[in-house]
């Protein structure tokens, strides 16, 4: 950077630092927040440094003490959100890898309207599709179940179109040596386009993956039974606490815990981005 | 290895009324290992030709056989060829042994035999070392050359070319042509070249088919190419410079044109033709003498050693020998 200003470096330190520390400030509140019992937190000033009670507090949450609020294993409710999660994502990008390797390889009748109707659904927002789909879960006796969770999010326009562009951009010639080579179209997609678009699937996998793990509205319509509350609802459904207090140490340290997989899953994705913008080349 | 028969041979794109026919009637037998160059300009349609004897094309009309068989509905795996692209076409997330495998694997070949024909091919190209990097790992050079290793290890009836040496610099594709002609003498199976560059075609070509918008113009030797051409294209396309086209040459008839090859001409003192000289080139060797005779460009080509005229001078010039002449009907082109 040939800048002569050096008060510039330090001015964009300075707002990425701030940056920073707004964004990050809650979540170490939070965390303070799980390592105290439940009346030092409710003192002001609040405590900025943590506590000593973090162990307890933390089985407490994982396992299920039997006190106020939600019963609820936390331990049940995260496995229930990381099964939806992964099926939501690995669901998402099987079918969009197939729905775009047919829209730019193929030729069949109705390819356009197609290929419209896809786009079609991005101009649809969740609140206006919401009732129908319950109405067909509900009618297909899925509620309350793994499949009525997953299901109905797992087609995605967005990522087509990701998958669709990037298809786009693969060479022709590359699918000619493969057709001489006596590749046929299942052959091709599995030994030279997946391998190919590996990047795109790391980026998508991360995005999916969150996407899929902060579900609230979905499940939270089309689940009754406790056992099958993913860990976000779990949460809201400890603050319900009604006339008793409610537990914020646990509450905290519950959501403190619900935060940690997704941001294990972008820091080993991490990984495989940036190997893959260094690597490209066709 | 086998030979190829172009029956005809006839493509269209679209279909009914609107069709746009880019390949009119091409006629051409092929011998068992003969190394074939289709040369043209841009557009003339040897890509596609080469593309429909590949199978990546869909024939319009005509037949084409490889060997026996008529390979018109046959998909390109079943024709037993194998191509090399002018970009390679290496698939990038493998390595080059297993791009060089590829083929066979679908094919069920086993292991040990694909490993053995992958050696050996790596062996003739130089590419021993090279066999566990990937393809962007390399220079263009080699990279073509895993191409034609790939081509290599199927054991193809015929090789197909689509301008390989395109996208080489210079030094590079004066290489690589000799690596493919060595290739050939070794391997001796019939091959199509195509290429726009004629000098590629006159040094690579056992016979060359010269295609002009769409049609066969000549299908000749290099010889007889360059000391007969069928056509006022194929006159001024093969040769450097182009030869001279003179519609109203001394001494012709009215509705031919005469050809003649700048380095048939020789300076004279007296008798032929009179040339106005506009400017003069050295190239190293030789010099070129642009001028004007009777109205019409002329170039001459003379040694470097000899004496030369400047611009503005007023030269006589005359054609070395009589079979030197070339006379085309003026209105179709084609030779008299």
């Amino acid at each position: 950077m040939v800048d002569r200003r050096p008060w510039i470096t330090v001015l964009s330190h300075l707002v990425m630092i701030v940056g920073v520390l707004i964004v990050a400030f809650p979540l170490y509140l939070a965390f303070v927040a799980s390592t105290h019992t439940a009346d030092a937190i409710v003192q002001s000033p609040m405590p900025l440094l943590p506590g000593a009670h973090l162990w307890e507090n933390y089985q407490a949450a994982l396992f299920g003490s039997g006190k106020l609020g939600s019963n609820t294993n936390v331990m049940h409710m995260m496995w229930v959100s990381f099964v939806t999660a992964m099926v939501i994502t690995v669901g998402k990008i099987a079918i969009s890898l197939l729905s775009a390797f047919a829209i730019v390889y193929f030729r069949f009748p109705f390819k356009m309207l197609c290929f419209w109707a896809i786009f079609l659904t991005l101009m649809l927002p969740v609140e206006v599709r919401i009732l129908p789909t319950y109405k067909v879960v509900a009618e297909l006796g899925m509620l309350n179940s793994y499949a009525g969770l997953t299901l109905p999010l797992i087609a995605s326009a967005t990522a087509t179109f990701l998958f669709r562009q990037f298809f786009l951009s693969v060479p022709d010639e590359l699918v000619e040596a493969a057709r001489i080579d006596g590749a046929g179209p299942m052959r091709f997609f599995k030994d030279v386009l997946v391998p190919l678009s590996k990047t795109s699937v790391a980026a998508l996998f991360v995005i999916q993956f969150i996407y899929g793990w902060n579900q609230y509205l979905w499940p939270l319509l089309m689940t009754t039974s406790e056992d099958m509350y993913p860990v976000v609802i779990g949460i809201k459904r400890m603050l319900a606490g009604g006339e008793a207090a409610v537990d914020w140490n646990i509450v905290m340290a519950t959501a403190i815990v619900a935060m940690l997989p997704p941001a294990a899953v972008v820091m080993l994705m991490q990984k495989w981005f940036v190997k893959g913008l260094v690597d490209t080349e066709k | 290895m086998a030979s190829i028969t172009l029956k005809n041979v006839v493509k269209r794109y679209g279909t009914g009324k609107t069709a746009v026919p880019v390949i009119h009637g091409v006629n051409a037998d092929i011998k068992d290992g003969e190394f074939i160059v289709i040369v043209g300009p841009s557009g003339c349609g040897k890509s596609t030709l080469l593309r429909m004897i590949a199978g990546l094309e869909e024939v319009s009309g005509g037949d084409i056989s490889i060997g026996d068989r008529v390979v018109n509905n046959l998909e390109p795996a079943q024709r037993d060829i194998a191509m090399v692209f002018q970009n390679y076409a290496l698939y990038p997330h493998m390595t080059n042994f297993e791009n060089m495998a590829y083929g066979l694997k679908i094919a069920k070949v086993p292991a040990d035999e694909i490993k053995q024909r992958v050696d050996k091919a790596a062996k003739i190209l130089e590419l021993g070392h090279l066999l566990d990097r990937k393809p962007r790992q390399l220079s263009g050079g080699q990279r073509q050359r895993v191409a034609m290793g790939r081509a290599i290890v199927r054991q193809p009836k015929v090789f197909l070319f689509d301008e390989p040496l395109s996208n080489l610099d210079a030094k590079l594709r004066a290489q690589t042509r000799i690596e493919i002609q060595k290739l050939h003498n070794e391997l001796g199976i019939t091959s199509l070249f195509v290429t726009h560059d004629q000098v590629e075609a006159m040094t690579l070509a056992q016979r060359m088919i010269v295609m002009n918008g769409g049609v066969m113009d000549q299908f000749g030797t290099p010889e007889e190419v360059y000391n007969t051409p069928a056509t006022t294209f194929v006159a001024s396309f093969i040769g450097s410079p182009p030869m001279n086209l003179l519609k109203n040459a001394p001494g012709g008839k009215a509705g031919q044109i005469l050809g003649i090859r700048p380095e048939h001409i020789d300076i004279v003192a007296s008798g032929g033709w009179e040339m106005q000289v506009i400017t003069v080139e050295l190239l190293g060797a030789e010099r070129l003498v642009y001028g004007t005779v009777g109205g019409e460009m002329v170039t001459v080509r003379i040694e470097e050693a000899h004496s030369f005229p400047k611009a503005g001078d007023t030269i006589r010039i005359q054609p070395r020998e009589e079979r030197r002449l070339h006379w085309f009907n003026a209105e179709t082109g084609k030779r008299i």
